[in-house]
């Protein structure tokens, strides 16, 4: 139950140039300050945002953190089709995906 | 009476951010104008201030610690909190209104209770109405967050009890004020499903906001709202502040559900104060 943590992370993220450069250039250490599992640690280091779609990071929060790794909007959409593909259903929040893997109601 | 004008406006961001990719441009700037009009005619009515009644997506306020509602009170802000590349707006610092937020605060608290914030950054909810409102950012502007985002949300009802207690606080105050309500209607932005609209659904809606129908607009509830109109539809809640703040007839002056790259059914709306 570390959803709220890995929220809070992207949350100040988000806000924060500050927190924005740390992410940057000493991530392990600002993951250490949240209180993360292994799978959702993994996805951030990664920057996977596919299984942070799937592990409930609310689409709000999400799209910003696509921005700041550079991901272009189809690339964002894609990921999180992959991120279901591969490990299922949204598993909290509101964000859920309503669209089969191959829709793609932008035309992205 | 002091509540000059009242509007309603889509706010999401792919509208500035993502504009290069709408494939009809004419229609695309169709929408832009109406907009950019509502704008003309909000300011021929001389607001001191422009309350902007938005669905804030996690800029200032997080499940540690989150108010049903909350109006700004500081004599600056800014925004955006976005990249400003990514939104197709540069950061901006925004005038405020400290002292005439604390006034109509006070007022609002004698019937409902609101949290206040004497700093906002302003997200896409405010920065993108603001772009076509206001495109100098040169008229005070007073926040008002309703949460949308993080359930358990304020009822409907309620929603519409605040549109009232805020319209009672600018009739208290000298100050000419326009109010706008940002947001929905259908729509699940930042999921694979973005760009999904419910048309039948947002022109019901806007028919109940236009004829200002009270018991139609609280005859929703949360659940079949986020079956039908998605997680953005919990946004109407700041369309229906508005009709309860303005009391009069609605008038959409543009709906589109036909540009699905800015993840909504474009609207642009105004309401006679009544």
């Amino acid at each position: 139950m570390s959803l709220y943590a890995l929220q809070k992370m992207i949350f100040e993220l988000n806000r924060s140039p500050l927190v924005q450069e740390r992410f940057k250039t000493d991530l392990p250490r600002l993951l250490d300050e949240f209180d993360l599992d292994e799978e959702e640690r993994g996805a951030v280091e990664r920057h996977d945002i596919g299984l942070l779609y799937v592990l409930g990071v609310n689409g709000q929060l999400l799209m910003h953190l696509s921005a700041l790794i550079g991901q272009p909007w189809a690339d964002y959409l894609q990921a999180m089709r992959d991120g279901v593909a591969k490990h299922g259903p949204v598993r909290a929040g509101v964000y859920a995906m309503t669209t089969a893997l191959d829709e793609k109601v932008a035309g992205l | 009476m002091s509540l000059v004008f009242a509007g309603v406006s889509s706010h999401a961001p792919g509208i500035t951010g993502r504009s290069h990719l709408a494939p009809d441009a004419a229609h695309r700037d169709e929408f832009y104008a109406a907009y950019r009009r509502m704008g003309e005619a909000m300011m021929a009515t001389r607001p001191d201030a422009v309350i902007i009644v938005a669905a804030e997506h996690f800029a200032n306020f997080f499940m540690n610690n989150m108010p049903a509602y909350a109006v700004g009170m500081a004599d600056h802000y800014e925004g955006p909190i976005e990249d400003p590349a990514w939104l197709g707006i540069p950061k901006t610092r925004i005038p405020g209104a400290a002292e005439l937020s604390k006034r109509i605060i006070t007022e609002i608290l004698q019937s409902t209770d609101v949290a206040y914030a004497e700093e906002w950054k302003f997200d896409h909810g405010v920065m993108v109405p603001l772009s076509f409102l206001t495109p100098k950012f040169d008229t005070p502007v007073i926040p008002v967050n309703i949460n949308c985002q993080g359930p358990p949300l304020t009822p409907l009802h309620r929603a519409w009890a605040f549109g009232e207690a805020l319209r009672r606080a600018c009739d208290s105050v000298p100050e000419r004020i326009a109010v706008v309500g940002t947001g929905g209607i259908s729509h699940w932005p930042a999921t694979p499903d973005s760009g999904k609209i419910n048309e039948p659904w947002d022109r019901d809606f806007l028919d109940r906001w236009s004829r200002n129908d009270r018991a139609a607009l609280l005859n929703y509830n949360d659940v079949d709202i986020y079956r039908e109109a998605g997680q953005g539809g919990f946004e109407i809640r700041t369309f229906l502040a508005v009709a309860a703040a303005a009391r009069g007839q609605g008038h959409v002056w543009f709906y589109t559900a036909a540009i699905p790259i800015f993840a909504v059914g474009c609207t642009v709306g105004v309401m006679d104060v009544a």
